[in-house]
Formats: structure tokens, sequence, C-alpha cells
């Protein structure tokens, strides 16, 4: 068990099994999302109150709970990184983070889009929108802080710490934005009212979740590879593999 | 001789105030920072104190934010140019505690100026009377907050060449809850109502900044020096 | 159900076609942009192998 835990730490087996492991996530992603679509869009029954705007929901809440699963999953490989002093978590961490950054993007531009035909305008001060848009501006302080060392050691050092920062506050920035919110009589609409969600609507939201998770993990193995590549430049299994390839 | 963690962290303290108090007019420029930025409000919006009021605690909380961040910058610049820091990290004793210190410090000198300052500033919004114990007790509460928070900022950014738009970048949406929780209580007590649910969610986040943070700080510290 | 009425989507299709298909586009495109970053990668890796490899034959010549 131990062995194999450290065998997959190592750069060039984790290389080699990142690649291994990726058409296993990528192909059933695809699959998973043509079923999930095609469920959403065409066998789910319209919602009573909102139509078929509702069906914009099986493209938001993945992403939606993408952007926050990846911040958790970015500040955990970030302390397992700078605890053990792992390469490895520490190229998860940095490949976390511009893909989970474009999950916020999502989730912000499809809830808005959502927010037009429920409450008459593209932007609402709506606690999850708006707990989302500052979850953005942590993923952008990240990206930031990393791209502003020249050395890669140091800068995957610097933004681990205040990635776990950032983990510790996330919760702080729900409840708060929550509680702001409530202190306002806000619009009577819900776009994520899950009162009436019947069995029909709820699985191609499911499938849909998975899929983009699976689909996370195959486009986080290539960034993660490239990563690996990144800080082993100058090791002698990269030379030997490089050429012979 | 090794001096005991009270007396360490009382020198450390000693010495920063001694420092800041040669240079008197570095020392009020938050201040006057501070001033500054509520003044423009008026300005922009509107003579009328009846509207004024009613945004009376954003403008605060959001100046007092912003002053503190303005601080920041040289709240530990000058001993890492001058190689202070770097003899710290390496004396053996701990970072952590030192850097908590250098951040009282720095309260001391930017934070707590603003909360005395603050009624006459929200006197001069049309906050009444009424509101100023609260108006005190949450700026007092959460410029700490801000000063701890803001000091993993300063400590992760010190080595990075012209950091300190990269400063408020990392810290400004950190600290939005301490934001919320601090003008929604003013916002509350002027209309009232009882603001001690944010008031101690106030405190209870300074009590966990100040447990955590000094042990960020030092880690994030550490990588800075380091060359 | 007929495709017009389903492309239709009750009257909400700029906001739901919209949403599927700036969804697809960004999904596609950090699949994209994440390969193109690996290729990059390995071809940096290969010219610095082969660079290595020739300054070893120069060194020593036999």
């Amino acid at each position: 068990m131990w062995l194999w835990f450290y065998q997959l730490a190592s750069p060039p087996h984790a290389y080699r099994l990142l690649g291994l492991w990726r058409p296993w996530l990528l192909w059933p992603a695809i699959a998973l999302m043509v079923i999930g679509v095609y469920g959403g869009l065409v066998m789910a029954p319209a919602d009573y109150q909102q139509k078929d705007a509702f069906r914009i929901i099986y493209v938001h809440v993945p992403s939606a709970s993408l952007s926050l699963m990846v911040y958790v999953m970015m500040a955990v490989a970030a302390a397992i990184g700078l605890i053990w002093r792992m390469k490895l978590a520490h190229a998860v961490a940095a490949s976390c983070a511009p893909l989970g950054a474009w999950f916020t993007v999502l989730a912000l531009v499809t809830g808005s889009i959502w927010g037009k035909p429920m409450w008459g305008t593209w932007w609402e001060w709506d606690p999850r929108l708006t707990s989302e848009l500052i979850l953005l501006f942590l993923y952008l302080g990240y990206m930031a802080l990393r791209a502003s060392f020249d050395d890669i050691q140091r800068a995957d050092r610097a933004s681990a710490i205040l990635a776990i920062v950032g983990v510790v506050n996330v919760p702080i920035v729900k409840y708060s934005v929550e509680w702001w919110n409530s202190l306002h009589q806000g619009p009577s609409i819900s776009v994520t009212s899950k009162s009436a969600i019947a069995g029909s609507m709820v699985w191609p939201l499911l499938v849909l979740l998975l899929a983009f998770v699976l689909y996370f993990g195959a486009i986080l193995c290539n960034r993660v590879r490239g990563e690996i590549l990144l800080r082993e430049r100058n090791t002698a299994w990269l030379a030997e593999s490089s050429l012979k390839s | 001789m090794q001096p005991g963690v009270g007396s360490l962290m009382g020198l450390v303290l000693a010495r920063d105030l001694r420092l800041a108090f040669r240079h008197w007019d570095q020392v009020i420029q938050p201040l006057v920072f501070f001033v500054i930025v509520t003044t423009l409000f008026p300005l922009a919006i509107s003579p009328s104190l009846d509207e004024l009021r009613g945004i009376a605690p954003g403008i605060v909380w959001v100046a007092a934010m912003l002053a503190s961040l303005l601080a920041l910058e040289s709240l530990f610049r000058p001993d890492v140019d001058d190689g202070t820091m770097e003899q710290w990290t390496l004396s053996g004793q701990p970072l952590s505690l030192m850097l908590l210190a250098k951040t009282l410090a720095h309260w001391l000198l930017a934070g707590l100026p603003l909360v005395i300052m603050a009624p006459l500033v929200g006197y001069a919004l049309g906050m009444p009377e009424s509101a100023w114990p609260v108006l005190v007790g949450s700026l007092a509460l959460g410029t700490g907050c801000l000063s701890v928070l803001g000091g993993i900022g300063a400590a992760l950014t010190v080595s990075v060449r012209r950091g300190s738009v990269l400063l408020a970048l990392l810290v400004l949406p950190l600290e939005m809850p301490i934001l919320i929780f601090g003008a929604r209580a003013v916002d509350l007590a002027m209309h009232g109502e009882s603001a001690t649910g944010p008031l101690n969610l106030l405190a209870a986040m300074l009590l966990l900044f100040i447990s955590l943070g000094p042990v960020a700080m030092a880690a994030a510290m550490r990588i800075s020096v380091e060359s | 159900m007929n495709l017009s009425e389903f492309l239709h989507m009750g009257g909400y299709a700029p906001y739901v076609w919209s949403c599927y298909g700036l969804t697809a586009i960004v999904l596609v495109g950090m699949e994209w942009a994440g390969r193109r970053q690996l290729q990059l990668a390995q071809e940096k890796a290969r010219r610095r192998a082969q660079m290595g490899a020739q300054m070893a034959v120069a060194e020593n010549p036999s």
C-alpha cells in the first residue's frame, strides 16, 4: 500500500500513470455528458413555474459545485505539498487554479443569464452569485500571487499558504453573504428553489455533475503532466524518455 | 539568555513603536487618508445628511479597510530590506509571536487612531450618537481582523516587486466578510436594533485569526526571506 | 414534440441555448488549452534533452 503511494508520488510514475488514466476519465465523461444533456433538455418535463428556463440548472449547478470542489481540492493539495514537501501535490494545486476559475466564471455567467428571465435583470445581489463572485476573486488572487514569483518552488509554497488561508475563509464568506442577504427582502423567485423538483428532473443533474467531475479529472491529468515536466526539466529520467519518444 | 515569550513580544512591540514615533509624518498618514476618503463621499453624492446617513456605515467601513490596506505596505518591508527579518528567522525564537507583536504594533499605529476618529467622521455623515458605541466596537474588532489578514498578505508579497496592487488583490476578497459584519452591525445599531450578533461574530473571527494567523504569517515570511 | 418546438424552448431559447453554448465553449476550451500546454512542455523537454545530448557528444567526441 505505502509502496504504491510512494511510487505514485514519484514524478516519472505519476507522469506515466496520469497518461494511462486520462482516456478512462475523458470518454466516460463525454458519454455521460451526452446522456445528461439529452435527459435535461428532452426528457425532463418543464418546470411548472419557470417553464423551460429551469433547464439552465443542468449546466449552472454542476459548474457552481465544481468551482467550490476544485478550490477545496486545490487547498488540500497545497497543504499536502507544503507539509510533506511533495512536488506532485504542488503540481496538482497549480493545475487546479485556472480550471476552477473557469468553472466559477461559467457559474457566474449562466447564473446571470438565468437571472434575466427570472428576475428581469442580468445581475441581482443574490447570495449564491455574490459568493461565486468572491470565490472568483480568491482564484484570481491565487493565480496573481503564483505568477508574481519567478522561482517555481517559492511560487508553489507561497501560493499554498494563500490557498489554505482562503479555504478557511470560504465558509465564513458563504455564511456572511447569506446573513447579509437575509437582512433584505430578496427577490421572491429563487433560481435554486429545490421545492418542486421531480425525480425525472434530478437524475440528469446528477449525471451531469458526475460528467463534469470526470471531465475535470481528465483535463487535470494533462495539466498535471505539463506541470511535472516544468518542475522536472533538469532530471535524467525526463531527458531519457524525451529522447526515446 | 533566552527571553520569555511575553518579554520577547514586549521587546518587539516597544522597538516597533519607538521606530514609528521617529517618523511622525508616516504614523498619521493612514489616519489622514481615512478622513480624506470619507470626505470624498459627500462631495461625490450629496451634501444632504439625510442621504448620507443611509450609507454612512458603508463609507466609514470601506474607508477603514482601504486605510488599513495602505498601511500594510510598510508593515514588514523595512525589516526585510535591512536584513532584520532574516536574523529573526534564524534567531531560534518563535517567529510567529514576533510577527504577531509587529502586527499588534501596526494595529496600535494604524488601526486604533481610526477607531478613535470614527465617531467624529460618523457624526459628520449624520450618524446618530446612539450608534457610536457599536461603531467604535465593530471597528476595534474589525480592524484587528484586517491587520492580521493583511499581515498574512504582506508577508506573502514582501519579496515581490511592486507588490502593493497584488497585496490588495489578495487581501480584499479575504476581508469581505469582515466588511459585511462590521458595516451591518453599525447599520443595525443606527436603526435601534441589537447588534450583538454581528459583534459576537466579529469577536469570534478576531480570535480565530489571532490564533491561526501568526502561524501562516511566519510560514509566509520564511518563504519570502529565504533567497 | 417537433424540432422547432424543442429549439424554441417555450420562449426561453436565447437564455437556454446561450447557457449551453457558453458551457460547451468553455469546456472544450479548457480541454484544448490543457492539451496545448502539455504539448508545448513535451516539445520543450525534447529540445532540452537533445541539446544536452549534443553537448555531451561535443565534450567527449570519442
